[in-house]
């Protein structure tokens, strides 16, 4: 069992780093939510001895590597959201979904402000509010994502 | 929801608390951005992630370069005689301005008093296909398929056929990533053309403004004043075209809102752009910043290749290589002093 979650964890995050990458029209890039971030969140509360910090920060890092001015910036905000998952994992996991949605929009907020506060400290300052609209975006999208991928799972169980 | 069930053991009990390793891994998150950041360090490990992440780019590009080329292929007859018509008459009117540049630039070395006129500015062009436009949504940057190998190197000049677009920012083995001039975080030393006034040209996040937040209040800028580089800041030569004013306003509460300039570069639309490489003795090469290194690139490199990518130019695109072709010949160039007034074949109408 804890294989095949393995497997099914492996595969979503690669997809939700290809659907992070996909290049888009200008106006579709700035609402895109964080698909690979609600990916390790979702497994962070469903699966949080297989998942959990290690594969957030390494997915972070790998957001790094493809964008992000500086290296260890996203490893740091993702490993924050696999963390608040973890430690939250028995409060978040039995809400609805609806609930779960503005759970997930708190801890969306708090990744883009650290994303938003390391920008401001290492001299990249990107004072746009668009760059807010991805933490809506992303609670509004997150029934959706946390659908699919528990079918994700079962259809392998 | 609970398709896992409760495992025995409880998550927080394997390697520590969760608590302990979330601190374990910022604490390296912060390690390696200090390293990025402070100390210039990682420059060997982008310029790795460039190398595999490029190939990665270009798979997720192929859609879309897909599409361009199908659109290339597909083209009717009609689109591309219109297209060539185009170019014909813009190679003429290029052609025709530039007849009179020998002369110039000889009159232009003798009123600064040299003996005769120098080498262009511009050793080498090599022009680049644009990968990948979106590198982070709101930050302007695009990926470029030339790097190392090309013998490109960091805080390159990378402009196109309108004017500046921006510099390399890091550099792998086959790919270069390109900070355009309009990204919040770049600043680019301008000059006014009109009047020789020097100031700083910052990013907006608009691909179609660029902002000038440094002019004193009673600066003398219009709207249709045409910026050029200044030669300060050790990346770009003086005087190639940046962009036009199309606001003023000085009341406005916002630095970054007082005056705005129209950047020449298409931005948004170009596929291809061009790298510069620049003489250093000639005086309208950019000031040294901190070392040679910043502005020469690899020297173990670059002569290597500065023979071979002159054909490409020739071969993909007719009409920069009129252009290098042009600007190799001694003399014929637009050598420029730092300040004052532009020669007359680059007046911006």
């Amino acid at each position: 069992m804890r294989a095949s979650a393995r497997g099914a964890i492996f595969k979503t995050v690669l997809l939700a780093l290809i659907l992070t990458l996909l290049p888009l029209p200008a106006w579709l890039a700035i609402v895109r939510p964080e698909f690979l971030v609600l990916t390790v969140l979702y497994w962070s509360i469903q699966a949080p001895w297989s998942g959990g910090i290690g594969l957030g920060w390494f997915a972070g890092l790998l957001l790094d590597a493809f964008q992000g001015p500086v290296l260890g910036e996203h490893a740091l905000a993702v490993a924050l959201v696999a963390y608040l998952g973890v430690h939250e994992h028995q409060r978040i996991r039995n809400k609805p979904l609806l609930q779960q949605s503005l759970m997930v929009f708190a801890v969306l907020v708090l990744y883009e402000f650290v994303l938003f506060a390391v920008d401001g400290w290492s001299g990249h300052p990107l004072i746009s509010p668009l760059r807010w609209v991805p933490a809506a975006t992303g609670a509004l999208i997150w029934p959706a994502v946390a659908t699919v991928l528990s079918r994700s799972y079962r259809q392998r169980a | 929801m609970a398709a896992f069930g409760t495992r025995s053991g409880s998550p927080r009990n394997r390697g520590g608390s969760a608590g302990f390793r979330f601190s374990l891994y910022a604490l390296v998150s912060v390690v390696i951005m200090v390293l990025d950041q402070r100390l210039d360090w990682l420059e060997r490990v982008h310029f790795a992630l460039q190398a595999v992440t490029y190939p990665v780019e270009v798979v997720l590009n192929s859609p879309v370069t897909g599409w361009h080329l199908l659109e290339k292929e597909f083209a009717s007859r009609h689109v591309l005689e219109a297209e060539n018509r185009r170019l014909r008459a813009r190679l003429h009117a290029l052609e025709m301005r530039s007849l009179r540049v020998d002369a110039l630039a000889a009159q232009n070395a003798a009123l600064i008093g040299l003996k005769h006129a120098l080498p262009p500015v511009a050793k080498r062009w090599l022009p680049a296909d644009i990968v990948n436009i979106e590198l982070g949504g709101l930050r302007q940057r695009i990926l470029v398929d030339r790097g190392e190998r090309n013998g490109v190197f960091r805080n390159q000049a990378v402009l196109d056929d309108y004017g500046v677009v921006g510099q390399t920012i890091h550099v792998g083995p086959w790919s270069a990533e390109v900070q355009l001039i309009t990204d919040p975080d770049h600043d680019l030393p301008v000059q006014n053309e009109r009047t020789g006034f020097r100031t700083i040209a910052v990013g907006t996040g608009d691909p179609d403004a660029l902002a000038l937040p440094y002019l004193p209040a009673n600066a003398d800028i219009r709207v249709g004043d045409v910026l050029v580089t200044s030669g300060l800041g050790g990346v770009f030569p003086s005087g190639y075209p940046v962009g036009r004013v199309t606001e003023v306003d000085p009341s406005a509460p916002q630095p970054l809102a007082r005056v705005l300039v129209a950047p020449f570069a298409h931005l948004t639309t170009d596929r291809e752009v061009m790298l510069l490489w620049f003489r250093q003795g000639n005086p309208a090469s950019p000031l040294k910043l901190r070392g040679g290194q910043l502005t020469s690139g690899n020297p173990a490199v670059q002569p290597l290749s500065v023979p071979k990518p002159k054909p490409p130019p020739a071969a993909c695109t007719p009409a920069p290589a009129a252009q290098s072709s042009g600007a190799s010949q001694p003399g014929s160039t637009p050598v420029q002093p730092k300040s004052g007034r532009p020669p007359a074949h680059k007046g911006q109408p």
